[in-house]
């Protein structure tokens, strides 16, 4: 049963970091900021700087 | 005892895995099931992790559990993030499979379910999955260095220069040929049309609910943007049947490629792509649920091959792409097997997320057997298809003819039975007015995938749905890759002009960004433009080409990789790298010489360009058909060129280095203890 739901912890935990909701949280982290609209513009616009250089593959 | 037991275990799997191998490549004149593929890919990919990914990760690379990665030493909570290895493994994946894994298989399946098996499973095992684990262990030891930084590093300028040539060119032929497959799929289609237009809409409202009102929950977006794509298959089936709304999303190849080269270029110099960002989203949860549920798919309903294991396209007269198994198999699986383009992916983002060095072998080497399976599954949706029908879709109009009973007739008198009825009563199930002549592998891959569902899950009464799913997701998600694809390219040609003229180099000046998105637009609209009017369908052309320069980006990672285990003093494990090396500059120089200079005009550019200049008095059609074999053979030329280039400074290197006149050295960083091994001894 423990085993069943570290996988599903851990399933999780990949959803969250390819959608980038991990990505957002250590933003309000490193920044100190409480999630709001204006937070996540913040986060966006650092985020897609760095995101459009990168290639998708095919 | 423990070791005894597991060396039985291993023992089995080997047993199943030759058992399963034999059945596949042996099996003759009987259908067999597409479970005997699925277990011999298993069995494999099982044997190669646990035996030859640890060999290359003690003995070549010789891991180090102490070091730490520059996650741990340069972390800084953006793009350093120490990560756990699983959810390293799951953003690894979801970066490096796309569209190519399905498409390329499903091509390669007009010479037989075999040849493309093999060469998913060995070129996987011994090339692909190698040069994704070395590249991103070399890159780690780097700092996250790039491939190109690294190339220049350790290979020479020229190396770096080449490498960047690579970058460039596959980006512009696998934009173009991509569009080109969404094209093929979405023509007179309003059903597909009316799906993938409706994808903007949805997008804008994701963006909205994402930035307004639950900001930062993607994933629950996503799921609402997911509910949303549904009901617009749904929609699209009534917007078809609509006498007054179906001619508006009626469209034809011209007309959609128009279309899709206005998007590129709005998506790049225009501020619209932060609105449709979500969108990217949207495209990756539906690829990743579509990929799931094939799998499920497979395994509960193992269903039966009809393709037999080769078919008389061996020899090189294949109606979807003209040429021999060796070398065309070879660059039409690129994806799967072995694709340069990861490359760039395991010298990206991933580096900069490993914890520990020893879980590159588990994220290099896995994931990309991961892909590898994705390449099977394609394989199996188009080989469960009646090979009279995945001809019939996949046959370009220019070899089978227009009309519906001359196309059926000449496929049948291949020896693959098909009739004009059939394929209408197919394209009806399917909510299409015709099946005939939708090259590029993505309607022959949806109609197997539909197939496969349809024979449980809702029965034919759903194979319509599946059909323009199937669709939806290989459209959608080829759309993400061409805008990021265009955005990615505009960059780099910013970077590259702002050297010669500074203020181009400036990714804000607005004349800089229409420019050079201008410019990268023309490069693959231009092949773009080219398929869509090819009489040939554009994927004879343009496949090999992508493919050719995929492998090119490869041989580029594995000289790289070559040169630094060579630096590293461990010259006879370099074979490691050095045999995939071999392999693929083979099948590029010999892909390259036929599509140059083959005399049969369906495989070479020259040879056609002069069938077309001998013909009737040529007119202004044939006069560009000319130009663009001309200009396919002189881009076909540049990247045999760049191959040899990084080979010859590569050879000249390895040379000078076991020959003494250069020391060993690697550019690594420095040492650093982890503290991570600590705090799991603790």
């Amino acid at each position: 049963m423990r085993r069943i739901e570290r996988m599903i912890e851990i399933a999780a935990a990949v959803l969250r970091e390819i959608f980038d909701e991990s990505a957002y949280q250590r933003f309000l982290g490193r920044t100190r900021m409480v999630s709001s609209p204006q937070a996540y513009a913040a986060f966006r616009q650092e985020y897609e700087a760095a995101k459009s250089r990168r290639p998708r593959c095919c | 005892m423990k070791n005894i037991s597991q060396g039985l275990l291993w023992l089995i799997v080997a047993t199943a895995g030759a058992l399963s191998l034999s059945t596949v490549a042996l099996h003759r004149g009987e259908q067999i099931n597409a479970m005997w593929l699925v277990l011999a890919a298993l069995c494999t990919y099982a044997l190669g992790y646990r035996f030859y990914s640890k060999f290359i990760a003690a003995k070549v690379l010789a891991l180090d559990a102490q070091r730490a990665t520059p996650a741990e030493r340069l972390e800084n909570g953006r793009d350093f993030v120490p990560t756990h290895k699983w959810v390293v493994f799951g953003h690894h994946f979801a970066a490096i499979a796309g569209p190519g894994p399905l498409v390329g298989p499903v091509l390669a399946a007009q010479f037989g379910y075999l040849p493309g098996t093999l060469w998913i499973l060995v070129g996987a095992i011994f090339g692909g999955c190698v040069q994704d684990f070395v590249i991103l262990l070399f890159s780690v030891r780097r700092d996250g260095k790039s491939l190109t930084e690294m190339a220049r590093e350790e290979v020479g300028r020229l190396g770096g220069f080449v490498a960047y040539l690579a970058i460039i060119s596959i980006i512009v032929v696998l934009l173009g040929v991509a569009a080109l497959i969404v094209v093929n799929a979405l023509k007179a289609s309003p059903w597909g049309t009316f799906t993938i237009v409706m994808t903007i809409p949805i997008a804008l409202l994701m963006g909205f609910y994402l930035r307004r009102l639950r900001p930062g929950k993607v994933l629950e977006t996503s799921v609402l943007g997911f509910v949303l794509v549904l009901l617009a298959i749904l929609g699209g089936q009534w917007v078809s049947q609509s006498p007054a709304l179906a001619p508006w999303f009626t469209w034809s190849a011209p007309a959609l490629a128009v279309a899709i080269i206005v998007y590129g270029f709005a998506a790049s110099a225009l501020p619209v792509w932060l609105l449709l960002a979500p969108r990217d989203y949207l495209s990756t949860f539906v690829k990743l649920g579509t990929i799931g549920l094939l799998a499920l798919g497979i395994v509960a309903l193992r269903p039966t091959l009809h393709m037999p294991p080769f078919t008389r396209f061996i020899d090189g007269s294949g109606p979807i792409f003209a040429g021999s198994i060796f070398p065309f198999a070879f660059i039409t699986i690129a994806c799967g097997a072995i694709s340069g383009f990861h490359s760039l992916i395991s010298s990206g983002t991933t580096p900069k997320m490993i914890r520990r060095e020893i879980e590159t072998r588990m994220v290099g080497y896995g994931a990309m057997m991961a892909e590898s399976m994705v390449a099977i599954m394609a394989t199996i949706a188009a080989c469960v298809l009646q090979p009279g029908i995945y001809f019939a879709i996949n046959s370009p109009s220019g070899i089978v003819g227009k009309v519906p009973e001359v196309a059926a007739a000449t496929i049948s008198s291949w020896g693959f039975p098909v009739s004009a009825d059939g394929m209408r009563a197919l394209a009806q199930a399917v909510g299409e007015q015709t099946l005939f002549n939708r090259t590029g592998g993505a309607p022959a891959f949806a109609v197997g995938m539909a197939h496969i569902f349809s024979t449980s899950l809702g029965g034919q009464a759903l194979m319509a749905i599946w059909y323009h799913f199937a669709i939806m997701f290989e459209a959608l998600f080829i759309l993400t890759v061409l805008d990021a694809g265009t955005r990615v390219g505009r960059f780099m040609i910013q970077d590259a002009l702002g050297h010669v003229w500074k203020p181009i180099g400036r990714t804000s000046w607005y004349p800089s960004i229409l420019a050079t998105s201008g410019l990268i637009v023309a490069a693959w609209g231009f092949f773009l433009w080219q398929g869509v009017k090819d009489p040939l369908g554009g994927i004879n052309s343009l496949w090999p080409l992508f493919g050719i320069a995929n492998q090119l980006l490869a041989t580029v990672a594995l000289c790289v990789a070559t040169t630094i285990i060579i630096k590293m003093g461990k010259v006879r494990f370099s074979v490691v790298t050095l045999v995939p090396l071999v392999w693929l500059v083979a099948v590029t120089f010999t892909a390259s010489w036929h599509k140059m200079f083959d005399p049969n005009p369906r495989i070479g550019f020259l040879s056609h360009a002069r069938q077309l200049a001998s013909s009737a008095a040529p007119g202004h059609e044939t006069v560009r058909l000319i130009f663009n074999d001309r200009l396919d053979a002189i881009v076909t030329g540049i990247l045999m060129l760049l191959v040899t280039l990084i080979l010859l400074e590569s050879a000249w290197l390895w040379t000078r280095v076991l020959s003494g006149r250069r020391e060993f050295e690697v550019k690594e960083s420095p040492f650093v203890t982890t503290r991570f091994a600590v705090e799991e001894q603790g």
